[in-house]
């Protein structure tokens, strides 16, 4: 069976991106999970993984098209068949450059390695324009056929019209400034349409701390665990226990995900950060997830993150790590619920048994969603965490 | 401490080692006296990259607590140098 493979869904806030080169070529097999392309966003270079196994029957779009999400990048056909020549003439694509050509269907998302379908497909459909839009579009002159294609399927508001204006305007003078947009835009967007509570709650990180050394003192250097570890894993435990902290708020109602794919919150080097996921990180062991966080710190550094990782994040950690201050207060990466945030650990005088002690202590805040959950139940969660951080040995 | 005898070859791979985890890093610019963090923007990872990195390179076994001891590019040298003399 012939099946178009189009370029997947890119996350909050990021409606295209540019074909850097195909790993691939007509007649190559590809297997689930491969990479078969490469592309380039704001947030950098981005691998793009096949997701079924496969034969390339043809590659629609070449090195250096900027295209839309959901526009088809090559043709497949299913292993076990026969790969037919690929004479026959390619659907035609359409470049963002070009906003006069035929608007291509807004693709559903392919479903991600382990994600639920309901959760992970968005019905194909045009975009829509609310009227405030379409009139602001039509006072700043910007085509709606570039809005649709940017929207690709979703509802497109003034604020999006009034930023393909500026953006058509201004064009980002650099990468680092089309980052800056782009995490501007994104947070702006949260800000605007989440309702967010903000919780927080200290909690003595000395077995912690102690579970660490009398740990790493016995690995090699390669296995050694960080903080940040356990506390991915505490808080994908805490996420299997409490409803309404993992899944997405979309079309008006929260989709709860099976699986915990934690987004990690990695600074880049400069300005600018990334959140992709460490996947089904409540079922790992900590030894992996901290083979799999060094694995992604550096190649979101070198610029190799996975689509799958990129998008695939159902809750975030963000973490201000050994040089930050005590606490932040993060804002939700939509269409997620809830973000956790940890500042660095510091000693601090704490009462312990009835008697003031020097303690390491962390602060942890929660942020999420009130259209979701509210402060009760999210005070459970904080406090599953924490006390799941209390007995290290369990993680 | 003989901050005057440093190896140049110990101090050109180290470079050569923390230009492999921070590409964008301009060697020529940095200063061995600084602190990473201060002048590259160095964080708890890239310095457990970088110590990791050091480890297999001279097949060494670094204690985390002497990870701070790898925080400039002079310190890390003279922590190498020591490490690698015998103790001398």
């Amino acid at each position: 069976m012939q099946t178009d493979f189009r370029l997947p869904s890119l996350g909050a806030d990021m409606e295209s991106a540019t074909l850097v080169e195909w790993l691939k070529k007509p007649g190559d097999a590809v297997h689930r999970g491969e990479t078969i392309a490469v592309v380039e966003t704001e947030k950098g270079l981005l691998d793009i993984e096949c997701f079924d196994d496969a034969t390339v029957t043809a590659l629609v779009i070449g090195p250096g098209t900027k295209v839309a999400v959901g526009t088809v990048l090559a043709t497949l056909s299913t292993v076990g068949e026969v790969a037919a020549p690929a004479a026959a003439p390619q659907p035609v694509p359409a470049p963002l450059a070009a906003p006069k050509a035929p608007l291509p269907a807004a693709a559903p998302a392919p479903p991600l390695a382990g994600t639920p379908r309901e959760t992970a497909a968005e019905p194909g459909r045009r975009a829509r324009l609310s009227p405030a839009a379409r009139r602001r579009a039509q006072e700043l002159g910007v085509p709606l056929e570039a809005l649709e294609q940017q929207a690709a399927g979703g509802i497109i508001h003034i604020e999006d019209v009034e930023r393909l204006a500026a953006e058509k305007k201004a064009p980002p003078a650099d990468a680092r400034s089309a980052m800056r947009a782009v995490i501007g835009s994104a947070m702006a967007r949260a800000k605007r349409e989440i309702p967010h509570y903000y919780l927080g709650h200290t909690l003595d990180f000395g077995a912690a701390r102690a579970f660490l050394t009398r740990r790493n003192a016995a690995l090699p250097i390669q296995e050694r665990l960080v903080e940040g570890v356990l506390l991915t894993k505490a808080v994908a435990l805490a996420c299997a226990r409490l409803e309404g902290f993992n899944g997405y708020f979309r079309d008006g109602r929260y989709e709860r995900v099976a699986q915990v794919h934690v987004g990690t919150a990695i600074a880049l080097r400069g300005g600018g950060l990334v959140a992709p996921a460490l996947l089904d990180a409540d079922r790992k062991d900590l030894g992996t997830l901290m083979r799999e966080f060094s694995d992604l710190v550096k190649r979101v550094r070198a610029g190799h993150m996975r689509s799958s990782e990129f998008t695939a994040a159902t809750i975030t950690v963000t973490s201000l790590g050994e040089e930050g201050v005590e606490t932040l207060y993060p804002i939700i990466h939509a269409p997620q619920v809830a973000i956790v945030g940890a500042g660095r650990v510091t000693e601090r005088p704490a009462v312990q048994a009835g008697a003031l002690a020097v303690r390491p202590l962390l602060e942890l805040t929660l942020a999420a969603d009130h259209r979701v959950t509210d402060g009760r139940i999210g005070s459970r969660f904080l406090q599953a965490i924490a006390a799941l951080l209390q007995d290290p040995e369990k993680l | 401490m003989a901050t005057t005898t440093q190896d140049p070859n110990i101090r050109s791979r180290l470079l050569a080692l923390l230009t492999d985890i921070a590409p964008d890093i301009d060697p020529a610019t940095i200063d061995p006296t600084r602190e990473l963090r201060d002048q590259v923007d160095f964080d708890s990872m890239d310095r457990l990259h970088f110590a990791v990195a050091i480890s297999e390179a001279f097949h060494l076994d670094i204690p985390e607590a002497d990870y701070p001891k790898l925080g400039a590019l002079q310190a890390a040298c003279e922590y190498l140098q020591g490490r690698l003399g015998g103790g001398a």
